[in-house]
């Protein structure tokens, strides 16, 4: 097998505050290869936007990375000079950021900081980079891109703007592109254009993507596997197709369980997961799920479960440990039985 | 209590000139451009009501929003909050006392959330600028209550807002519109920052306090099912006109609008049955020089002569002269 594009391995991330250490991400390990996208799902605040900024070096103090290694194409850039970094960013990673204002400058017209992005990285004329610019609006499906162009990024509407960054960081053609939440603030059709244009991305240029979203259509639709995160560490990794449809680890289930559909009646109250996810500051001991999950044993809140390969999923849940002889009894003795690997 | 509708907008308009700097005109030569965002849209919202309005990016939702709650003058049309009008000079008085009765949740969480203070002082706001609650215990706990509410710990007011996920921020926006005891809230985009066990969370709250209050909302969504779920009445919006409106259930189980029908087609699979995706055909119209006639006529599988060249008026609930002509099948909903 040829190298990953992106190899992350036990990756830590802490926030330093005068409340204490906060551990962000703990102990978090993927790999993204060739042309593939690997979707990051999970509960809001489990840590899907740390991992992406610690990757691409972008942890201000007082965050630090506190573990771990991250490689892309082999090299690690974890322990490179910001100076380094700062050269890898844009050039071979390209970002999309959740809020799309972080990554505009207010003050410049759109054309201006496109124009100045593909300069940094081609050596383009004015006159070319800017058709260049053009060219990248019309891909990502900005109407009239050569008068838009000249506008401002407050002239934009929300999804304009998402897609404008789009732009931004495809300008380098790099090799690997994180894009957290690009298509929430975009409608169905747009958000079909945005998919296949990453889509085509992974296929023509063999990009690998690093898609972070909540909505699990585009997931569907997009990632070849997706990891599922809870509380700074990676709860279910595996193929898209089982992780969705046959979730393993109960917090999975949980969240696949509460995605809202059209069949559904519109009377019904949502189903959501009890309870909230444990701050950064009281994350419980064992499993952090355990407070929350309905198969819960005492030896979840004691020790911490590893990931453990089961079938194509790799699924961090005692409930799946072959060598523990009581597991599969707290699996049956539920309310809600787990079916293991099979769809209903 | 009169018979009037909650929330009136009559005829709202916007436009923007999007012109090329002056002296970009003046070198390169080229006229003023202008951008009709809405483009005359009206619809009612009864008391205790949720009207969703969803379309295509670009189209002029978050532009209506912000109209609607007073943050942006109207080019034309109006708007009229039980019996306040948000434009007349001659109830500015009124309009003040109005104000606090209002709220906006914004589709851009951290840009309406100040960064120099602290989560509680944010949520705070409201109930320190209106005099809801005296008392700086009884502030705080008020405080504590509502960042539960909405999911987040007491404690976490002690931080700022950038120490939070972007879900965790726009809940505190969320916290922030529940603090005032706004009897109508404009939500754009309120919940597709948060994952769908949040966002259900969210959802149903946002539901128990309606029911408990009476509140209504005017709510902004990209997310079909989201929408079907919340809205009694739903206005899809397709270059700055509403092209469609009817109840939610309809909507879904009989949309009429060629636009309306592509949108729900465009839903992505989440079963992975293997439906494909309908790709949506046809460019997104230049909003500053809109198709004449009908403004989805280049994209629609139904266009004539006539839609090329007739604007179609807003009847029984639907703008498009394909329906009106009974040339393509109206489905009647279940
Ligand atoms: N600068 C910071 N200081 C302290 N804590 C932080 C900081 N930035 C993030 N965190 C915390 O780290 C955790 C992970 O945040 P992150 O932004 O990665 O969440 P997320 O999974 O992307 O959530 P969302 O889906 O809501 O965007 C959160 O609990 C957040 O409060
Ligand atoms: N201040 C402005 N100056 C110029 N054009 C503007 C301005 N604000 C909005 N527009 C334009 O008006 C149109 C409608 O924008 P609006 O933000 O209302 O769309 P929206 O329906 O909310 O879209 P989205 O779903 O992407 O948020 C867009 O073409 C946008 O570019
Ligand atoms: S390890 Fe235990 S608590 Fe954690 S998800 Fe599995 S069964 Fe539930
Ligand atoms: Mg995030
Ligand atoms: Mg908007």
């Amino acid at each position: 097998m040829s190298e990953p594009v992106l190899s992350v391995r036990d990756l830590r991330v802490e926030f330093v505050t005068r409340r204490g250490i906060l551990k962000a991400i703990d102990g978090v390990s993927f790999d993204i290869a060739k042309g593939e996208v690997l979707g990051v799902v999970g509960e809001s605040g489990a840590g899907k936007s740390v991992t992406g900024s610690a990757v691409i070096g972008l942890i201000d103090p007082p965050g630090r990375i506190a573990g771990g290694e991250v490689r892309l194409g082999g090299q690690r850039i974890d322990n490179l000079s910001p100076e380094a970094m700062r050269r890898v960013r844009g050039k071979r990673i390209g970002m999309i950021f959740q809020d799309p204002l972080t990554s505009l400058n207010p003050l410049y017209r759109v054309g201006e900081q496109l124009v100045e992005t593909i300069q940094t990285h081609t050596n383009l004329s004015n006159a070319g980079a800017r058709k260049r610019a053009i060219e990248l609006l019309a891909e990502v499906g900005i109407p009239a891109p050569e008068r838009r162009i000249d506008g401002y990024p407050h002239e934009f509407s929300g999804g304009m703007r998402q897609r404008v960054v789009i732009a931004l960081a495809l300008c380098a053609e790099p090799e690997l592109i994180i894009a957290d939440e690009p298509t929430t603030a975009l409608d169905v059709s747009v958000q079909a254009q945005i998919i296949s244009l990453l889509k085509r991305l992974g296929r023509e240029h063999g990009t690998a993507i690093m898609l972070v979203t909540h909505d699990m259509g585009v997931i569907a639709e997009t990632a070849d596997r997706v990891a599922v995160m809870y509380s700074g560490r990676i709860a279910e990794i595996g193929p898209v197709r089982q992780v969705v449809q046959t979730p393993l680890h109960p917090y999975a289930k949980g969240l696949m369980g509460a995605i809202p559909t059209l069949v559904q009646s519109s009377d019904d109250r949502l189903v959501q997961i009890p309870g909230s996810m444990p701050r950064l500051s009281a994350i419980p001991p064992g499993c952090p799920f355990h407070p929350r999950c309905p198969h819960a044993w005492d030896r979840c809140s004691r020790d911490r479960p590893d990931p453990i390969q089961h079938a194509e999923h790799r699924v961090a849940c005692h409930l799946y440990d072959a060598n523990d002889p009581t597991a599969k009894a707290h699996m049956i003795h539920t309310h809600a039985p787990l079916e293991e690997g099979v769809a209903s | 209590m009169s018979n009037a509708p909650f929330v009136e907008v009559k005829d709202l308009r916007r436009v923007f000139d999007v012109s090329k700097p002056w002296l970009n005109r003046v070198l390169e030569g080229g006229e003023k451009q202008y951008l009709k965002a809405v483009d005359g849209i009206s619809f009612d919202i009864a008391r205790g009501e949720t009207f969703a309005l969803v379309g295509e990016s670009g189209s002029g939702k978050s532009t209506v929003a912000r109209m609607v709650v007073g943050l942006l003058p109207p080019s034309g049309g109006g708007v009229t909050i039980d019996g306040v009008s948000m434009a007349d000079a001659a109830q500015a008085a009124a309009r003040q006392r109005l104000r606090r009765r209002i709220q906006m949740i914004f589709q851009d969480p951290y840009a309406s959330l100040n960064p120099r203070w602290r989560v509680d002082r944010i949520v705070a706001e409201p109930i320190r600028a209106f005099d809801l609650i005296k008392g700086e215990r009884e502030i705080a706990n008020r405080v504590g209550e509502l960042l539960s509410l909405v999911g987040l710990h007491p404690d976490d007011g002690k931080k700022f807002p950038h120490e939070f996920s972007g879900g965790q921020r726009q809940r505190i926006a969320i916290a922030r519109a529940l603090a005032s005891n706004a009897e109508f809230i404009v939500c754009d985009e309120p919940t597709s920052a948060l994952d769908v066990s949040v966002q259900a969370q969210i959802l149903n709250l946002m539901r128990d306090l309606q029911d408990r209050l009476g509140l209504t909302y005017l709510f902004i969504s990209h997310n079909l099912a989201v929408v079907r779920h919340m809205a009694s009445r739903i206005g899809v919006m397709y270059l700055g006109r509403i092209v469609e409106v009817s109840g939610g259930r309809e909507l879904f189980q009989a949309p009429k609008h060629p636009y309306t029908r592509m949108l729900l087609d465009a839903v992505p699979d989440i079963g992975m049955t293997g439906r494909q995706r309908v790709p949506v055909n046809g460019e997104i119209p230049n909003p500053i020089n809109p198709p004449s006639g009908c403004p989805f006529n280049p994209r629609c599988p139904f266009a004539n002569d006539r839609c090329r060249t007739e604007r179609p008026p807003l009847d029984e609930g639907v703008a498009c002269h394909a329906v009106h002509e009974r040339r393509i099948d109206v489905p009647v909903a279940a």
